[in-house]
């Protein structure tokens, strides 16, 4: 049976790991190629480096960074970030990425989803989307620029329309959510997951076991993100998943 | 010497670093004089399958054929594997090896596509590849298409239907999943291959 994934993110800047609170006050977390391979041995199922690197020197760094991390990690690795043309994408690919996400510039020019997708095939494209409810809607709207801006999107339509453009797999982040621990938006999950044929992959909000238990049963995820509960050593992922298989999920476990 | 082949589609970087950390003497190559060389020849592959058209225009598919003429053993993963069946609905005018018999087609609107994520796989015992990877293991899958179940099968997977996970038979081996990103399942099985 096809196994619920979940996928430990990375947000890198400068080369190194920290986790932002609703994409503010950053911390920092450690060496993004030794956290990967811990985070693989411990029993995440992919791995994501996510550059949020807001400056071109920073920015810089991220090629060397996926190389040194990909060089020991035999799971899916995916990375996303400051990915703004074909050309990008191509040296992040080569550095060893197996998959790469584009948020901005899929919004910015959708057709860079096609050209990537004929290059490298669907499957290793993820359109990542930063989702807002709309106060008192069940809508949500989608936003660019890590979070700052508005696009008049719907979220949902978003979705679909990455879809047919090519896209493997969406990258789901509730930003009301994000880094608050407070569990995922099933609502906002749900609807993405039953709009699209593709795998959606829910983000932000991620917390006790319960949280993923939801995501991936009212949500309807495919895959469930989660970074700093597991850097800072909360829980454990191999606790998490063995709650998630009592849970009746189906997952990789022992792995 | 390991011949990896680079048909410009996908990314064979993943398979040469699992190679690599195998401490496998492999090199990844276009060049048909070096695959015609080669002890041992992979074909990775992701993306589309009208991409191993490359294959015969470059003279690659004639080496490939010719080496395995002379018993050199060949895997094929994910495309790679599909390629070494009749055809594939993904792309019907471009043939395929037709070393097993049938064609590639793809997943009943009843489920998602891709078929993206671990998978467990029933296993035969008499596969020499997989020998020591237990029925019920689980790997890594990324694919929109997937080949019949056929004589040569030797894993089973299941996602809308019943496909060939594995296949083997002589010389010949093809995986629909990827070991190089299958964690230290997968290496174990290309180390297997390493060593035949």
């Amino acid at each position: 049976m096809l196994t619920k994934r979940i996928i430990a993110c990375l947000d890198v800047t400068a080369g190194r790991v920290v986790k932002g609170v609703q994409f503010e006050q950053l911390r920092d977390a450690g060496d993004p190629a030794e956290l990967a391979t811990a985070h693989s041995q411990a029993g995440a199922d992919e791995v994501v480096l996510l550059d949020i690197s807001a400056t071109h020197e920073k920015r810089a760094t991220l090629v060397d960074t996926v190389r040194r991390t990909a060089q020991q990690l035999f799971i899916p690795f995916t990375v996303g970030g400051g990915i703004r043309s074909l050309d990008d994408a191509i040296a992040v690919f080569e550095a060893g990425a197996d998959k790469i996400s584009i948020n901005s510039a899929a919004l910015a020019d959708p057709s860079l989803i096609t050209r990537i997708a004929e290059r490298y095939g669907s499957q290793a494209v993820i359109v990542a989307i930063d989702a807002k409810r709309i106060d008192g809607e069940a809508r949500f709207e989608a936003y660019v620029s890590g979070g700052r801006n508005p696009t008049g999107r719907d979220a949902i339509a978003w979705a679909r329309e990455a879809e047919e453009r090519g896209a493997g797999e969406i990258l789901l982040t509730s930003m009301d959510r994000d880094g608050t621990g407070a569990g995922f938006d099933c609502d906002l999950t749900r609807a993405c997951s039953e709009a699209v044929r593709i795998p959606v992959i829910a983000s932000g909000g991620g917390g006790d076991r319960q949280s993923f238990i939801d995501v991936f049963q009212r949500g309807r995820a495919d895959a469930a993100l989660a970074a700093s509960i597991f850097h800072f050593g909360l829980h454990r992922l191999a606790d998490l998943k063995q709650e998630l298989q009592s849970a009746g999920i189906p997952v990789r476990w022992p792995c | 010497m390991i011949a990896v082949v680079d048909y410009r589609a996908g990314n064979p970087t993943s398979v040469k670093k699992a190679l690599d950390h195998l401490c496998a003497d492999a090199i990844v190559t276009r060049d048909p004089d070096v695959v015609v060389r080669a002890d041992k020849i992979i074909l990775p592959g992701v993306g589309h399958f009208s991409a191993t058209a490359v294959l015969e225009q470059t003279g690659l598919r004639a080496a490939i054929l010719r080496r395995i003429k002379h018993g050199v053993p060949f895997l094929g993963v994910c495309v790679g594997m599909q390629w070494m069946f009749e055809s594939s609905a993904e792309s019907p005018e471009t043939p395929g090896l037709g070393l097993f018999a049938g064609a590639c087609g793809r997943f009943p609107q009843s489920v998602k596509s891709p078929h993206v994520g671990w998978n467990s796989v029933t296993c035969h015992h008499d596969s020499r590849l997989l020998r020591e990877i237990p029925s019920g293991s689980f790997v890594y899958f990324t694919h929109s298409y997937s080949a019949p179940v056929v004589k040569a099968t030797v894993a089973r997977c299941e996602y809308g239907g019943e496909f060939s996970a594995a296949v083997e038979q002589d010389n010949l081996f093809g995986v629909q999943f990827h070991p190089e990103k299958s964690g230290a399942l997968g290496l174990k099985l290309l180390e297997k291959f390493c060593r035949l």
